[in-house]
């Protein structure tokens, strides 16, 4: 049974950079990393010692709160480096990479005989299970909970981000192995969101509810398909795994090997030749950055999209979740009058002396510029027009940042995740950090009622 | 390039000091800052406060012109009244003039400056003092106030009423952003209140009236709310276009219907103000005055009720005269004070029209109304917006109750999971 959802409200950020649908196999990274940032609220035991041997698919730490949750390496090699932060905080894992490659194998689960237990046991202990993530709170799931449903969204509408049609093809045995697999762990369903209109591969996948959907950003985001679809309530849990991991999954449970190799969209307006590589979770991004080149002096590179991504350097690391990675020009500059000549170059989701709205398709050189200075919550009714849930987003980020923990229940918390308040932080005349307050919001919430 | 440099070293050099927060508001005046994105989205969209407030500032710019020119004009024209020739008002004819512009520049502009000197000095003050950048909040409040003044307001007291409007009705809340009140509606009130002589009769609203009365040059100009309130409407001389067009007495900015309305479709086209509180608010308007049409044409009350004057005028005429249209315009659209939910906009607008027309009618001391309705429902809108999300919270909360998760069809093994699991 397929359903459509049509978003009206949104904004697609046309931007200059888009991948060029070729794929390139990425020179191999002598040092892989796990930035232990891209796992919120996580707190790390560490497995095995500075300087152990360890083979690709082998735990390197668990969660201290759910022991059974293992973190592998993506590689065979030696734990060269553990990177601590203020307080003894683990911050990176660094693995030197052997030259050839050891695997731990588990025993392959068949999809569709397997129980819900073995599954579950298998992601655990193969160190998939970090793949899925939770909501309410948008970490990663609590495997004791059984959720409602499962979202995934296989349509992309973030500026830039990867073509899903693209990287993952080939991969559809994989991904109907993981959506087969993952169906055993909820009672109700698997919902697959896929581009209306397009040829997606996810479009023939058996036990998984087809949901077509269509509009601007941020009709991708699986918190906008979730509220259209089936809204969370209060005491509900349901999880959400990225597309792109679901070939990851796929074939452990096919061959029993935890394989961490993703099709990487090299994007951005800084990027000489934006393209597809292979890689794998952990490279250091130099290995396929620079064999596309960059055109300026002056750039930042930024783990997943402009929207959602976190900031990295060429001799960073492509982070657990991302398959995306961005290169922008940085906007350290003044800009003279910025404030009131008439601007042509810059998206505006208003029309006070800016002409975006001219050329809704027309692709632009955005910099990171933050186009003025942070101030108070000032203009009213503009976040609306771009965030389709049924929300009131001006009132429950002000809910977040005086910390009123029922307003932030009763307003819908549970319902969103940093993500979801990209686009509004995007458009966001009094330049406030929306994703930050939200993300504060759901921590204190996830500490004081859990 | 090296004006830049200059700049961005001195900004390098005074980083935390206590001026810091004024110079970078001279600062980014010039140049947007090199700020980039920490934390979230690492681009961001162009609109910042700077340019918002300015879009506002560029809708009041044709009122403060035509406004100044009206000052001389009314002056001219009362003049010319007081000695028995009544003037037609066409627009290059007699109403742009060099005349006109010089005298209403020599009495406007003072109370521009005025206020926008006074207001700025205490936002940098405050800001100075509580370390925090300089908003633009005042960029808009300093234009508009002294464009619903009228024109012979004493500049001391002008001076104290925006210092009085800034402090208590803004920074005793925590500055722009965060105030209950509209600013420049506070420092009306507080001027209304406080030289109640200065703000209401029949010689204020016509430049030198006041220093002139008693005199044998004496002239006059009383706005047209002010013959309705006095049953004087039949001694009027204006027609619906003076009106519209502006050609009568009144504050500095609030006469001319058909700019204003060009600065708010201006408004309403750049999504900076908001349509629906505008038209809510003309809707209550029109109801109201048709509302008492219909008690005038019922019968109910005669020709001898005070009220007579107000509650026959023509229900459309309510939105041309006064400073209705501008108060719909300008000041009931500031979002901080405010309806900020888009269904309670509908009826924050609606009643701001609704209650000024009401104001204005019943209570001949206060022709203007339009002050008092929008400084009423800015104490409610934060209540309107309670019950608008609160419509939203139960919705949320009814579908908790009703919501139960569905087992999967002919999959026993689901339930098993979740009864050993939950």
């Amino acid at each position: 049974m397929s359903k459509d959802i049509r978003i009206k409200k949104g904004l697609n950020i046309n931007l200059i950079g888009d991948a060029e649908k070729t794929t390139s196999k990425a020179v191999l990274s002598n040092v892989y990393a796990i930035n232990l940032q891209d796992f919120h609220g996580i707190t790390p035991k560490l497995i095995v010692k500075q300087g152990a041997e360890v083979k690709a698919g082998e735990p390197l730490f668990y969660n201290k709160n759910v022991e059974d949750m293992l973190f592998v390496s993506p590689v065979s090699g030696e734990l060269i480096e553990v990177v601590r932060g203020a307080r003894r905080r683990i911050l990176t894992l660094k693995i030197l990479a052997d030259k050839s490659q050891e695997f731990v194998s588990h025993a392959p689960l068949s999809p569709k005989s397997a129980k819900a237990e073995e599954v579950k046991a298998l992601l655990l202990k193969s160190g998939c299970w970090p793949f899925i993530k939770q909501r309410p709170y948008d970490i990663i799931a609590n495997p004791s909970v059984t959720p409602k449903s499962i979202f995934i969204s296989a349509y992309v509408t973030s500026p830039m981000a990867a073509d899903l049609d693209y990287a993952l093809k080939g991969k559809e045995n994989e991904i109907q192995a993981a959506i087969t697999a993952l169906g055993k762990l909820t009672p109700g369903k698997v919902h697959v969101s896929i581009g209306k209109g397009g040829q997606s591969i996810f479009s023939k996948m058996e036990g998984a509810e087809i949901h077509k959907v269509s509009g601007p950003h941020p009709a991708g985001l699986v918190g906008t398909q979730i509220n259209k679809i089936d809204p969370i309530n209060k005491g509900e849990v349901v999880w959400t795994i990225a597309a792109q991991d679901l070939v990851i999954i796929g074939e452990l449970l096919l061959t029993g090997r935890y394989n961490p190799e993703r099709v990487v969209a090299l994007v951005g307006s800084s990027v000489k030749t934006p393209k597809y590589y292979t890689t794998k979770i952990g490279s250091e991004i130099a290995t396929f950055l620079y064999a596309s080149g960059v055109n300026t002096e002056n750039f930042r590179v930024i783990n997943g999209d402009v929207l959602t991504g976190s900031k990295t350097k060429p001799d960073g690391y492509l982070g657990y979740y991302n398959n995306t990675v961005s290169v922008i020009p940085e906007g350290d500059d003044y800009e003279f009058f910025g404030w009131n000549k008439p601007v042509f170059n810059k998206i505006s989701s208003t029309r006070a002396l800016t002409f975006s709205w001219l050329q809704p398709n027309k692709k632009y050189d955005l910099d990171t510029n933050t186009n003025g200075e942070h101030r108070a919550f000032v203009v009213t009714g503009l976040y609306e027009e771009v965030f389709p849930m049924d929300i009131y987003p001006l009132q429950l980020l002000k809910a977040c940042m005086v910390k009123d923990l029922d307003e932030m229940e009763q307003l819908g918390l549970y319902e969103v995740a940093p993500e979801d308040f990209s686009l509004t932080e995007f458009i966001c005349i009094s330049k406030q950090p929306h994703q930050q307050i939200i993300r504060e919001g759901l921590d204190l919430l996830y500490k004081e009622i859990g | 390039m090296s004006l830049k440099n200059n700049l961005h070293n001195l900004k390098e050099k005074y980083k935390g000091k206590k001026m810091a927060p004024a110079f970078n508001a001279i600062h980014t005046f010039l140049y947007a800052p090199n700020e980039t994105t920490h934390s979230g989205s690492h681009v961001r969209a162009v609109d910042d406060l700077k340019r918002t407030m300015n879009t506002v500032i560029m809708a009041l710019v044709p009122v403060l012109i035509f406004g100044i020119f009206n000052a001389g004009y009314q002056h001219y024209a009362a003049v010319d009244a007081a000695n028995g020739v009544v003037r037609q008002a066409s627009l290059f004819g007699n109403f742009l003039t060099w005349e006109n512009f010089i005298m209403g520049a020599w009495t406007v502009l003072p109370l521009v400056i005025v206020s926008y000197a006074v207001g700025l000095a205490v936002e940098f003050l405050f800001a100075v003092i509580k370390g925090h950048e300089v908003e633009e909040g005042y960029l808009v409040t300093g234009m508009l106030v002294p464009l619903i003044v009228p024109i012979d307001t004493p500049l001391w007291m002008l001076a104290v009423a925006v210092v009085f409007g800034v402090v208590i009705g803004k920074e005793v809340f925590g500055g722009t952003g965060m105030n209950i009140l509209n600013p420049a509606l506070t420092i009306r009130a507080f001027l209304f209140f406080a030289y109640p002589t200065w703000m209401s009769g029949d010689k204020v609203w016509v430049h030198q009236a006041v220093d002139l009365a008693g005199g044998p040059d004496a002239i006059s100009g009383e706005t047209i709310l002010g013959y309705l309130a006095q049953g004087k409407g039949a001694e009027m001389s204006y027609s619906v276009a003076d009106m519209f067009f502006g050609f009568i007495p009144g504050s500095v900015g609030e006469t001319s219907t058909i700019l204003i309305l060009l600065g708010g479709l201006f408004l309403i086209y750049s999504k900076i103000a908001s349509w629906r509180i505008m038209l809510s608010a003309v809707l209550g308007a029109l109801v109201m005055g048709l509302i008492f049409n219909g008690v005038v044409d019922a019968g109910w009350i005669t020709e001898t009720s005070k009220f007579y004057g107000l509650m026959s005028f023509a229900f459309w005429q309510h939105l041309i005269v006064g400073g209705l249209a501008f108060g719909i315009v300008y000041m009931a659209t500031d979002p901080v004070t405010g309806a900020q939910t888009n269904k309670g906009k509908w009826f924050y607008g609606f009643f701001i029209g609704f209650i000024s027309v009401l104001i204005r009618v019943f209570n001949p001391a206060y022709p203007e109304g339009v002050f008092l309705a929008i400084l009423l429902m800015n104490v409610f809108a934060p209540t309107i917006d309670h019950y608008v999300v609160r419509g939203n919270i139960n919705k949320r909360l009814k579908r908790a109750k009703n919501a139960t998760i569905l087992p999967r069809d002919g999959e026993g093994k689901a339930q098993e999971l979740k009864a050993e699991t939950v």
